[in-house]
């Protein structure tokens, strides 16, 4: 599966490592839902970590879509929301018409 | 609630492949993507210039308020030598907001140097796979028939797609950062402009009230004490402040 760091690039993380992700990334949406800003921190930190030293990272010449993206660690709570409204937040980039 | 790795990337996905269904001619698309990122790069490498131009005015402004913190600190001691202590207290006060400000901008301007480099390595990444593109879309030309073209231009496009709305988005934040700390230093500026002494005289604005806030944090006390005793201007230090440091 290949994960996305955001501000920093994608990595090619196996199976054995998804089960770990997935627990973090629902402490993610939980601090999200409860409005926690510091857990928020703390978790997408954890989520962070565990993709750099688990995953292997992608040649920059790779041009596959990510499976999964992740934010960056100091998201705060407005833009996490903004980010998970449809479409918001995410640069208007035209890629063909 | 579905996790926040796999909402997030079927959102971008979502947002850069509805463009691509309604191609016709996969050629076409293929050379209009190419020149279409080219030209989002520029735009990238221009946002980078900007964060750049940014961080150095403030590191402009940095100096500016670390000489204001020498005038203030002067000031203090001039009106202590002449007597004024409600001045030098006054002068020690705004020295003591502008400092903390100054420490806090500079922490800020330390995380924003991280985030730069972060920046410049995505911009870099961005190029290499735009020219990636560029010799797949030959590839593809001549060796696909149009349906698996629009099926190889769609994955490519969404995967440049992905990674130009990642980096764009790392320059917003950097700007907007910037932004802050640039009103944060001119707020700043603002408030030192008026720093001769007369002006401290004057009282009952925002400014004055939070300048009075600090001082009762004791460290303007302490500072005051502290030059008395450089000056030798006779006064004993404030029982309350010998209790501090007892």
């Amino acid at each position: 599966m290949i994960v996305r760091l955001m501000g920093e690039g994608q990595f090619r993380v196996d199976d054995a490592l998804l089960t770990r992700l997935n627990e973090l990334d629902a402490e993610v949406s939980r601090a999200v839902e409860q409005g926690d800003e510091r857990a928020l921190w703390t978790s997408l930190q954890a989520l962070a970590d565990a993709v750099r030293e688990g995953g292997e990272k992608l040649a920059d010449a790779d041009l596959r879509p990510s499976d999964a993206i992740i934010p960056p660690e100091d998201l705060s709570l407005e833009e996490a929301r903004e980010l998970l409204a449809d479409e918001g937040f995410i640069p208007d980039v035209p890629v063909a018409s | 609630m579905p996790g926040l790795m796999a909402r997030l990337s079927l959102i971008f996905k979502a947002k850069f492949s509805k463009a691509l269904d309604r191609a016709e001619n996969p050629n076409e698309t293929l050379d209009y993507s190419y020149e279409e990122q080219l030209r989002q790069l520029q735009n990238v490498k221009r946002g980078i210039a900007d964060v750049t131009t940014a961080k150095k005015r403030l590191e402009m402004q940095y100096t500016t308020m670390q000489q204001q913190v020498d005038k203030l600190d002067g000031q203090a001691r001039q009106a202590l030598q002449a007597g004024h202590e409600d001045l030098a207290r006054e002068a020690l006060t705004r020295k003591t907001a502008v400092q903390a400000q100054l420490e806090a901008i500079m922490t800020q301007g330390q995380q924003l140097e991280a985030q730069q480099q972060k920046l410049v390595d995505g911009e870099k990444t961005l190029a290499a796979k735009i020219e990636a593109f560029r010799s797949q879309k030959e590839v593809i030309k001549a060796q696909y028939s149009a349906a698996e073209a629009q099926v190889r231009i769609g994955e490519a496009a969404t995967g440049i797609g992905e990674h130009m709305a990642d980096v764009g988005m790392a320059v917003q934040r950097a700007k907007d950062k910037t932004d802050q700390m640039q009103a944060r230093a001119s707020a700043i500026d603002e408030l030192t402009a008026a720093g001769s002494l007369e002006d401290f005289t004057s009282s009952g604005d925002d400014i004055d009230r939070q300048l009075a806030q600090i001082s009762q944090g004791g460290q303007v006390d302490d500072e005051l004490a502290k030059m008395k005793a450089e000056l030798g201007t006779g006064a004993e230090p404030s029982k309350e402040i010998e209790g501090e440091k007892a």
